[in-house]
């Protein structure tokens, strides 16, 4: 019998639900931590942002619109999904420079923070909304809601850090541009196929892969972009965006040192929450 | 080509009038399509996309046709017409607002001093099913009240049956009627079925004296496409060498984009050529194009992108 071919996998795009090459047609070569060849990948143009953009946009509401018990529900499905790969996700990072011990122990983290957060998706309204007592006839309810669409800067972590900018993006209801990790951005595209498999609507999660500094201002400037997550934005680029996320009170989270292994907190959902308070007549 | 010396006078002689349709070349269906989407490729940058957009919004024929249009909405898209973006004064207006006929006042009273035209749908739009007597009624009423211009629909049953002298008199009584108002004739090409029967009905409009053809009512999908507007291009080029008379066309229905709108100007240029590249000759009848046109001026403007957010909602 004669040798098989290798069968190379093409590392794409992730958006709307779809795998398109970049639209400028550009690859970026991926090398292991060895510097041996893995694989092209696509290097992502401003005109793929803007596509992102608009598909974002598209799934917003009706993503928003859905129970927070379902959109757990389609989280945790995720995650199954996730599970199933489990070796697929070590091989890759093991690719990227960790030993073996480490990528499992990264996958298994990533895995454990994605049904962390899958929780808190019909939990959140409970600890950050109120019931606020007003001295008059009305109840009066303080319920949190998602700001929208949030272009996310992913840090170099290629997958726990990943996971752990992502998932509280959107369990709560925003929808999610992501810059990938330019160092490693395979399990990137290796996720999107998960949550290309695991019921999540088409656009809520877009992927991009190419140089942050070439992609993140065109993120940051976007007038129909609600708030952006900087990351994995190193500092003058932190800067540059944040000024120009200025232009249309885009929120900011600003760059700190974050520690994936720990405890998370619930600070990262609550970032990209805002806050709307309703008066209910009583006795009407 | 045909041959309009045997042509004299169709109304007089309904066999001329077929014979004179029927010897019509047929149309090429895979290189029209090929053509269209050729031409659709084209790359548009920089200085003469910003003058493409412009030109688009000036050949916009700014349209509400629905079962529940108000005349608060009506005023509505009239001040958009005037003003499409009030933040910038140098967008240009729009070349016409498209009712149906009982708002025409509403319209007309809005838009008094600006210049813009006031189109006026009308014969029973959109079906065109009605007496001869009620479509002319409908369009008198229009006229009363003051429309600029009459988008009249062709009766697809008679013209599918065969029956072209039908529609050939109905589009003669309509034009007798409207005198010097403009009128332009809604082919429904989604329902001629074939390009042939398109450049029949493109002919046997134009003439019947037709200022414009129209491809669709918007109300039937397929509405305009590219293919559809190329034969009809072609068509109103061969009716000006034949005849001398310029015809104007106007795509309508499904245009959202200003991709899309540019890939329109590409064709009118390269078919029926440059003489048809202003507002008199060609329209865009669309809604939610114009927002489109709008956004992608501001990101040349501006350079960044921006979103429906900062464009009204119509």
């Amino acid at each position: 019998m004669s040798e098989r071919l290798s069968v190379r996998k093409t590392y794409k795009l992730f958006i709307g639900g779809a795998f398109p090459r970049s639209e400028s047609g550009r690859t970026v070569i991926v090398n292991d931590a060895k510097g041996r060849f893995l694989a092209n990948a696509a290097r992502a143009s401003r005109k793929d942002v803007r596509d992102a953009v608009v598909a974002a946009r598209k799934a917003q509401a009706g993503w928003a619109a859905r129970t927070g018990y379902n959109r757990g529900q389609i989280l945790y499905r995720v995650a199954e999904m996730l599970e199933g790969r489990r070796g697929q996700f070590v091989e890759e990072l093991r690719g990227s420079g960790l030993g073996k011990a480490a990528a499992t122990a990264e996958v298994d983290g990533a895995i454990d923070r994605w049904v962390w957060y899958a929780g808190w998706a019909d939990k959140i309204a409970q600890v950050t909304g109120s019931a606020n007592a007003v001295s008059g006839p009305f109840f009066n309810f303080s319920t949190p809601e998602p700001t929208g669409v949030v272009g996310v800067i992913a840090p170099d972590s290629p997958l726990l850090g990943l996971v752990s900018v992502l998932a509280p993006v959107v369990v709560t209801g925003n929808t999610a541009v992501v810059v990938a990790a330019e160092s490693a951005p395979l399990p990137a595209i290796t996720l999107a196929e998960v949550l290309a498999t695991s019921d999540v609507p088409g656009g809520v999660i877009n992927l991009l892969t190419g140089h942050r500094a070439e992609l993140a201002p065109w993120l940051a400037s976007h007038q129909d972009v609600n708030a952006i997550d900087l990351t994995g934005a190193p500092g003058d680029l932190a800067a540059d965006c944040e000024r120009a996320a200025a232009d249309n009170l885009k929120r900011v989270r600003r760059p700190v040192a974050d520690d994936w292994a720990a405890d998370p907190g619930t600070a990262r959902m609550t970032a990209f929450l805002e806050t709307k308070t309703v008066w209910h007549p009583v006795g009407i | 080509m045909p041959d309009l010396s045997t042509f004299a006078d169709a109304a007089a002689a309904p066999a001329e009038l077929r014979g004179l349709l029927r010897g019509l070349p047929p149309v090429d269906q895979v290189g029209a399509e090929e053509r269209a989407a050729r031409l659709a490729t084209r790359s548009i940058k920089k200085s003469a996309k910003a003058y493409a957009i412009d030109l688009a919004i000036s050949m916009v024929d700014l349209t509400t046709l629905e079962g529940a249009d108000t005349p608060g909405k009506v005023r509505a898209l009239c001040a958009k017409a005037a003003h499409p973006d009030p933040a910038d004064a140098s967008v240009p207006k729009v070349a016409a607002v498209c009712v149906y006929s009982d708002l025409v006042g509403e319209a007309v009273r809005a838009l008094d001093g600006t210049g813009i035209g006031v189109a006026s749908v009308a014969t029973a739009f959109p079906s065109g099913r009605a007496p001869l007597d009620a479509k002319l009624a409908d369009t008198r009423r229009a006229i009363d009240d003051g429309a600029s211009e009459i988008d009249m629909v062709i009766d697809r049953g008679a013209f599918l049956a065969g029956d072209h002298q039908k529609v050939f008199d109905e589009i003669v009584a309509v034009k007798a009627e409207c005198g010097d108002v403009h009128l332009k004739v809604i082919l429904e090409t989604g329902e001629l079925v074939t390009y042939d029967n398109v450049r029949r009905a493109s002919w046997l409009a134009m003439l019947a004296g037709a200022d414009f053809i129209k491809t669709s009512t918007g109300k039937v999908s397929p509405a305009a496409t590219l293919p559809v507007t190329l034969v009809m291009l072609e068509a109103v080029r061969d009716f000006r060498a034949a005849t001398g008379r310029q015809v104007g066309v106007k795509p309508a229905g499904g245009i959202r984009t200003t991709k899309d709108a540019i890939k329109y100007l590409v064709l009118v240029n390269e078919t029926a050529g440059p003489d048809w590249l202003t507002p008199e000759w060609f329209r865009l009848g669309a809604s939610s194009l114009l927002n489109d046109l709008l956004m992608q001026r501001r990101k040349l403007t501006t350079g960044v992108y921006g979103g429906p957010d900062y464009f009204t909602m119509d």
